[in-house]
């Protein structure tokens, strides 16, 4: 029987394409829906009543929620194409640190640039921060797994097209201020995953505009 | 060559307990530095440059930090015995979005209760509650989170156990009546803990586990002889619990050797809120 394979998202969000992008890599076919995240389907509420939040991926049936959570289980349920996380225990247990890394800092932070006044100035510089402590991380490597794309680069690749918003409401430019980690987007957006998933950073940038009523 | 193990941690973390629990259910040999929080080892510093937090596993030199993280490299290295994850991914997906939950829901209004007072630390009462409530729908009527075995999930919440009674006294609230079947979760860990203190429990019997003497009532949750809470009638011990899970709570001595008495815990929030002016 064929893998039924359904992913609840929004087009805009950093975290759902984080799961489009797995899915991509592993070439698992899926019916992706459209949420609107201010009139939430009643399947979305069915299969995330906890958090009631996109994504959520549904196998079979079977809900599986949280993004990071999503690309693990994609790996683990679809182990032959394109490994995303190492196979050795000390190597993956780095990968999730930097992804965990990703998530509380990288997040938190970002969103106060955009959306809450007053915050931009210094959340814009709390941001670039973190971005050098990552670039860091890179180092010289192609991709932060190493020679290959894999679980901390999906982690934060979504991010790179809402530099457009963050560089509006910072008054800034983050791609002069973290030169390496911008070569590593190019040349993540050089996969089929990445370029097939990721939104044009303008239409994000329009689309927060609009949402908060400006121009 | 043997391994070497050392993890740094701090005797009152939640975190920390789930990393020394998980070493004892691997019977892993470790080596244990307590770290002053006030005053870091350059050892830490180093080992967690990132975030400066414990608990950090060293393995062989390389250190591993973030407690889940360190509890699934554990499993992952030391497979061979008391596997802690499910090995089905769906199983394990959900495990982890159990956690996230905890760890996000739980942990921070968790962290208000003990530490703040009036509308700040009655909201963190209301979320927490709350956040509470759900895990119980979740443990329904298994014995453990993991189902019939002491899993991940288990072994996340065991520290929050811990440190319930402190957020009790310190917000002036009861657990129980909210969530009993949570806490009833929870006694059963603690219940072994007071009763056993160092004896190994798989030299106590079923029987004895399962029908205390009413010397042994006042022992069960401390904090009785001290008065701040009466026992509740309505508590028995073999009510609480099915006959097969003090069995098989008798093999978690892991859980004896890594935590805290409930006490020790409050004496520490005690002096901290003293200390901050709380």
């Amino acid at each position: 029987m064929a893998d039924e394979v359904i992913l609840l998202s929004v087009w805009a969000s950093m975290f759902g394409m984080r799961t489009r992008i797995a899915l991509e890599e592993k070439k698992v076919k899926y019916d992706y829906r459209e949420e609107d995240l201010w009139n939430k389907s009643s399947f979305l509420l069915e299969m995330n009543p906890v958090h009631k939040k996109i994504p959520v991926l549904i196998h079979n049936g079977k809900p599986v929620c949280e993004s990071l959570i999503q690309v693990e289980y994609i790996d683990e349920t679809w182990p032959g194409e394109n490994p995303l996380l190492p196979s050795d225990p000390y190597q993956r247990a780095h990968a999730k640190f930097w992804a965990d890394f990703i998530d509380k800092k990288v997040n938190v932070t970002a969103r106060r640039i955009w959306a809450i006044k007053g915050e931009e100035k210094e959340a814009s510089k709390e941001l670039i921060e973190i971005f050098k402590t990552l670039e860091s991380e890179l180092g010289d490597k192609h991709y932060f797994g190493g020679e290959t794309f894999g679980y901390v680069d999906i982690a934060l690749i979504g991010f790179y097209s809402w530099f457009g918003v963050y560089n509006k409401f910072g008054n800034m430019s983050l791609e002069s201020e973290c030169p390496e980690l911008t070569r590593w987007a190019k040349r993540c957006l050089q996969r089929e995953s990445v370029s097939k998933v990721l939104p044009e950073s303008e239409k994000v940038t329009k689309f927060i505009f609009q949402r908060l009523g400006l121009e | 060559m043997a391994d070497e193990v050392v993890l740094l941690d701090y005797w009152a973390s939640p975190f920390g307990m789930r990393a020394r629990i998980a070493l004892r259910e691997k019977g892993v040999k470790f080596e244990y530095r307590e770290e002053n929080l006030r005053d870091k080892s350059p050892l830490l510093l180093q080992m967690n440059p990132v975030h400066k937090k414990i608990p950090v596993l060293i393995h062989n030199g390389k250190p591993v930090c973030e407690s889940m993280n360190v509890v699934q490299y554990i499993d992952e290295v030391w497979s061979n015995k008391n596997t802690i994850l499910p090995s089905d991914p769906y199983q394990r997906a959900q495990a982890r979005f159990w956690i996230d939950f905890i760890d996000t829901k739980v942990y921070e209004p968790a962290d208000k209760i003990w530490f703040t007072t009036g509308e700040v630390q009655e909201t963190a009462k209301k979320d927490f509650i709350e956040a509470l409530k759900i895990l119980e729908a979740e443990l329904g009527d298994k014995p453990y989170f993991g189902g019939d075995n002491f899993g991940f999930v288990d072994i996340a919440m065991t520290g929050y156990y811990s440190w319930f009674q402190t957020f009790e006294k310190c917000a002036n609230f009861s657990i129980e009546p909210e969530c009993p079947t949570l806490m009833a979760s929870a006694k059963r860990c603690f219940f072994l803990i007071s009763l056993v203190s160092g004896q190994p429990l798989s030299q106590i019997s079923p029987e004895e586990v399962q029908r205390p003497s009413s010397k042994d009532v006042k022992s069960l949750w401390p904090g009785f002889e001290a008065g701040w809470r009466t026992p509740q009638p309505r508590f028995h011990y073999h009510q609480a619990t099915k006959p097969g899970s003090a069995k098989r709570c008798l093999q978690r001595k892991t859980v004896v050797d890594s935590v805290p008495g409930p006490d020790e815990l409050f004496a520490l929030a005690f002096k901290l809120r003293k200390e901050y002016g709380v």
